[in-house]
């Protein structure tokens, strides 16, 4: 079991909270807990709730959209040290995919209906994990616009 | 003329193609096949890791294609290519014992002796995996004489891969760390899904002390130095193989002309800070 100063401790070690407060850790804290998921898992599904957030400490989830017809299409992977889910940020609250685990994944959660109030009370708190997850979006947005081009498509040289 | 410590040697007669022997096909993917290549009589062919050849379909055309072999095996001229044209489709309709011209070596290749030393990190995309395995083949060969090393491959979807076999020896050896990512998969894939920067974000490797050599199309080759500069690589130490329409090979007909520079003579591997301002220019 880790109490609270431990889990502000772990919280410490991420990369993405790297910098943040010791006060802001602890009341990150208040609103983590580690969970589990096995290979397989559905972590959530396109349309749920989005109420919880996540940083992946061990393993890989598969960002997935389900396309009709056809086998789920895998947009985006994550893995150790990245964030899962930012549709916990953003009204309806939502997620707008699946997120199913590859391998075994430990992560940290976050409640996000405690966090939001907290970010709703506390401006400096509320600044800084929206300008952490806008740097995430927008480098997704960026990877995400550069696949667009598709530019591993066969090109003709112009003597062939 | 900038161009790094040159690999660049002249060839005897460098109109002249000579008639070299299809060995061995190999099919890596369905539009790219794997030509060995054997000459008449017998002799090696000696090459740099990154210098291409002008290979010669009788009666259709010649196009430049990177060599993919094996320096240390000269009597091995191996080229890989993806079918896009009518060159290409013939070449990829060769049969054992079939016959085709070969006219090279050609260019500045990557500067692998010059960067012993250093950790190595190696940038590939799609079919641009094949002018960097010379390169990734000398370097293991002097592992010893390098830090860490890096390969990171991102190709379009898992059937993609090139290489997929020599990907999984890579990846068990354990002087070495190999990554792969692909644009887009299905359910099940269970490797990574994005953009091979992504890749170099997360690599293990001291970027003071790091070369980098990078290979694939213009738009990933852009975004992988961008990501390199950002984890504090000094992009006078990265090197990118450029591909432009190359007809003669010797800077005489100026079809690759680049800027100042021809790619066919004074590249295709160039010293990224030497091009830096035309690999962003725009030309439409």
């Amino acid at each position: 079991m880790v109490d609270q100063r431990d889990m502000a401790s772990i919280i410490g070690e991420v990369d993405f909270f790297d910098g943040l407060p010791a006060d802001t850790l602890e009341l990150l804290a208040g609103c983590a807990k580690n969970v589990r998921f096995n290979a397989g898992d559905y972590i959530y599904r396109e349309g749920q709730a989005a109420d919880t957030f996540y940083i992946i400490r061990h393993g890989s989830v598969a960002v997935q959209l389900h396309v009709p017809g056809r086998r789920p299409l895998v947009i985006e992977s994550l893995t150790t040290n990245e964030v899962l889910g930012w549709s916990w940020i953003v009204a309806p609250y939502r997620w707008s995919f699946d997120a199913q685990c590859v391998t075994l994944v430990r992560a940290l959660a976050f409640d996000a209906t405690c966090l939001r109030g907290k970010m709703e009370t506390d401006c400096a708190v509320g600044y800084e994990m929206l300008r952490r997850f806008v740097t995430v979006m927008s480098q997704r947005l960026r990877g995400t616009r550069i696949r667009l081009a598709d530019m591993y498509a066969p090109t003709v040289n112009a003597a062939d | 003329m900038n161009v790094h410590p040159g690999t660049a040697k002249p060839v005897e007669d460098p109109m002249l193609p000579l008639t070299y022997e299809v060995v061995g096909i190999k099919k890596e993917l369905p539009d790219t096949v794997t030509l060995d290549l054997r000459a008449p009589n017998g002799m090696p062919f000696e090459f740099e890791p990154g210098q291409f050849n002008m290979l010669y379909a009788f009666g259709v055309g010649e196009i430049p294609i990177s060599i993919s072999g094996d320096t240390s095996d000269p009597m091995q001229l191996v080229h890989t290519i993806r079918v896009v044209g009518k060159v290409s489709q013939a070449f990829a309709k060769l049969k054992e014992g079939d016959s085709i011209g070969v006219r090279g070596p050609y260019g500045v290749g990557w500067p692998v002796n010059n960067i012993k030393g250093s950790d190595v990190v190696i940038v590939g995309g799609g079919l641009g995996l094949a002018p960097l395995r010379p390169a990734i083949y000398s370097v293991l060969a002097n592992r010893g004489q390098f830090g860490n090393v890096v390969i990171l491959y991102g190709a379009r979807t898992p059937n993609d891969l090139l290489f997929e076999e020599q990907l999984h020896e890579w990846r068990g050896r354990f002087d070495l760390h190999l990554d792969v990512i692909v644009d887009r998969a299905e359910a099940g894939w269970p490797g990574r899904v994005g953009v091979v920067t992504q890749l170099i974000d997360h690599a293990v490797f001291d970027p003071e002390e790091t070369a980098a050599l990078v290979c694939g199309p213009e738009i990933m080759m852009r975004y992988a130095v961008q990501a390199l500069a950002d984890r504090g690589v000094d992009t006078k130490n990265v090197y990118v193989s450029m591909e432009r329409n190359m007809h003669c090979a010797l800077g005489f007909c100026g079809h690759c002309q680049f800027g100042g520079t021809f790619v066919c003579r004074d590249g295709p591997v160039f010293a990224y800070d030497t091009i830096s301002e035309l690999f962003t220019t725009r030309e439409a």
